[in-house]
């Protein structure tokens, strides 16, 4: 799950993490009073959206005055910005960030991640911040210092005080440092974060550590343990036929194409998406019912499906295991009969019971194109899609 | 020899009296897998559905003799569950529950460092076949048969697609492993390539990979250096957008690292047939034994 910058700040803070002084707001008026409070020569206004590149799209901007800042809300509140992350479509800003300007002197970088190789939380630091990190990573790689920590420990004060020292810092500011460093490793764990990125975490001129932006994601296993993280989902920033498949524990991720995908298992769905793809046609979406769907939950993940406008057609590829052919059968059936699914379908069944499955659909009086392999499927459902027949 | 699984396995199943737990004991007992009991904590001393049902895995083991487990307990238990198998000196631990948090697989894996008797299969795994041998996990039987074909595979249903295009070639498999799709796992790919390349019964390998992580290019270095027999290997995520969780845990291309690009070059470079389409994994396979 991922949260917004503010957000994360305030979590951090609770961790003892320096954050610079700042309030969220959701209007123009918020912003003026919450720049007028905060009182300093600048002030700093940072659109809240769920993705990274909001500089160069313009989404953050500085302020002299809270007239300033209350100008630069109305330009920004309502706007869709388009970053490197965000995708063509973009994605609307609604809050902002009001914070205090600071006199920076230096920008680092501090980033806490699993590392799969060596099963351990590995937390890495760079001179080099506020730039994208996977370009120093690839081209400068001698630049990025990482301390890969031993779980049944934790990180300990020697390890950061050997990042610190490769950061440069000195005196007053390395003891800020190991201490930042260490609260920064605590709130990770603490919170069951899935990433945990400060990009730049700023040295001031004053010799002061902040985080000035701050990024968290956390595990969605993990968060029936974190009422207080769950809270913070805002659904606005996710897609709505993605929020809605999650109520239905359906996994399903929207792409650009017109050929909705139905599969069991998360592998098996993204290797008919390629297949798709291989056959000269486009996935709409990736979508997975899971190992034990049952006929209700194939219905809503029809329904799901339909709402995309792009459908043209759709695949449906199941291969029965717990999840029995007769059952899904009996499922789709139902939902086409209840929704009145205006697109061709090629159904794709294997495993248990897929004679009784395909039975039924003979029966069912509905027309069903059927494939008995992945290659067969995917080509009539691309011919489909594209108006043949 | 067989892979990982034999006529000698004992197997408990942690969990027994849940609704899944129940369903698979009872088919990997109609394959003539040895399953000798449960366990439950609060219901020890009862039996279910015939079987005896212990307290901790530590009793089973002492009252049955177990030497293999398979986990169905909810996510908030089964790495707990996990180490509770390996401390009482289960052999093979095959996890099949999905959603476990990271940070309780941490503490698992660090636990299991000071028991490296115990092999970790999974979590969020279909399990292992042997065919003809025994079953400990979920893949359907009916799909497979005996043979001399070995396949690792990070997916589920997947897993079945490439063991049923190896049936309809009318090749058998020697054993299927199904290692999960999670960022931190028990046995890899690196791992079951190694029982595969030892087993004399395992003539050939599918190998089936996923977008996220770096195990596949890990693999690829090991089967230059250390892998003799044919394999064929397909990478499902080809087409997955960055930055997305697809599905698995571990299925995402984060950062730009963990495309299926880089390694499908990676294990082509170390001579293995990557086929492109998931349809030919069972066609490409022959061939590569012809050659």
């Amino acid at each position: 799950m991922k949260i917004h910058e503010y957000q994360a700040k305030a979590v951090l803070s609770k961790y003892g993490v320096p954050v610079p002084r700042g309030e969220v707001a959701f209007t123009p008026e918020e912003v003026h009073d919450i720049a007028k409070r905060l009182g300093g020569p600048i002030a700093v206004v940072k659109a809240q959206i769920h993705a990274g590149g909001r500089g160069k799209a313009g989404g953050v901007k500085l302020a002299k005055s809270a007239q300033e800042a209350e100008t630069i809300a109305r330009e920004l509140l309502g706007k869709t910005l388009v970053t490197y992350q965000t995708g063509p479509d973009g994605q609307k800003v609604s809050r902002l960030l009001v914070e205090e300007g600071l006199t920076i002197d230096r920008e680092l970088y501090l980033g806490i991640v699993l590392d799969r190789s060596s099963k351990r939380i590995v937390v890495m630091v760079s001179k080099e911040g506020g730039v994208e990190i996977e370009k120093v990573a690839e081209e400068t790689p001698e630049k990025i210092h990482k301390i890969f920590v031993n779980p049944a420990t934790g990180f300990q004060s020697f390890e950061a005080q050997k990042l610190a020292f490769a950061l440069g810092l000195t005196g007053d500011s390395l003891k800020k440092g190991v201490k930042m460093m260490l609260a920064l490793y605590n709130a990770f764990i603490a919170t069951d974060a899935s990433i945990l990125e400060i990009n730049p975490l700023i040295v001031t001129k004053s010799g002061d550590l902040l985080a000035l932006d701050a990024k968290m994601n956390f595990d969605d296993n993990a968060l029936y343990r974190h009422a207080d993280v769950g809270e913070l989902r805002d659904i606005s920033e996710e897609d709505p036929l993605e929020v809605e498949a999650s109520k239905f524990s359906l996994s399903y991720i929207r792409l650009d194409g017109n050929i909705g995908c139905m599969v069991n298992g998360a592998g098996l769905a993204m290797a008919t998406m390629d297949i798709i793809k291989l056959s000269g046609g486009e996935p709409a979406n990736f979508l997975d019912v899971g190992g034990g769907a049952n006929a209700e939950q194939i219905k809503n993940a029809f329904r799901i499906l339909m709402m995309d406008k792009n459908v043209k057609a759709v695949l449906i590829n199941i291969f029965g295991g717990i999840l029995r052919c007769d059952v899904l059968a009996a499922g789709v059936i139902a939902a086409v009969k209840d929704l009145g699914v205006p697109v061709p379908i090629v159904m794709r069944m294997k495993g248990t019971n897929v004679e009784e499955g395909k039975k039924m659909l003979a029966g069912s009086g509905l027309n069903f194109t059927t494939a008995d392999t992945m290659g067969e499927a995917a080509d009539k459902v691309v011919a489909l899609a594209k108006g043949g027949k | 020899m067989a892979v990982l699984l034999d006529r000698n396995t004992r197997l408990i199943v942690q969990g027994i009296t849940g609704r899944e737990g129940t369903f698979h004991a009872k088919a990997a007992q109609a394959y003539d897998t040895n399953v000798v009991g449960g366990v439950t904590p609060g219901k020890g001393g009862t039996t279910h559905e015939g079987w005896p049902v212990f307290n901790t895995v530590a009793d089973a083991v002492r009252e049955t003799g177990a030497n293999a487990s398979v986990i169905f307990v909810p996510p908030p238990f089964a790495a707990d569950a996990i180490m509770e198998a390996a401390d009482a000196g289960v052999a093979l631990v095959v996890c099949i529950t999905e959603g476990i948090p990271v940070m309780d697989m941490l503490k698992a894996m660090t636990f299991l460092k000071d028991h490296p008797e115990t092999r970790l299969i999974g979590p969020n795994c279909p399990g292992i076949i042997s065919p003809g041998k025994g079953k400990a996990g979920i893949i359907p039987a009916n799909i497979c048969r005996e043979g001399r074909i070995g396949i690792v595979s990070k997916s589920g249903t997947l897993t079945y697609e490439a063991i049923a295009q190896l049936t309809a070639h009318g090749l058998g498999q020697s054993a299927c492993i199904g290692i999960g799709g999670d960022p931190l796992i028990g046995t890899t790919h690196i791992d079951a390539l190694g029982l595969f390349q030892h087993d004399p019964e395992t003539d050939a390998v599918i190998m089936i990979g996923e977008i996220g992580g770096s195990a596949e290019e890990e693999a690829a270095v090991w089967i230059r250096r250390h892998f003799t027999k044919p394999i064929v290997a397909f990478i499902a995520g080809q087409t997955a957008p960055p930055g997305r969780r697809m599905g698995h845990a571990g299925a995402i291309i984060a950062g730009g690292k963990g495309t299926a690009g880089e390694k499908m070059a990676a294990l082509t470079a170390a001579g293995v047939t990557v086929v492109k389409s998931p349809a030919d994994m069972g066609q490409a396979l022959v061939e590569s034994m012809r050659a």
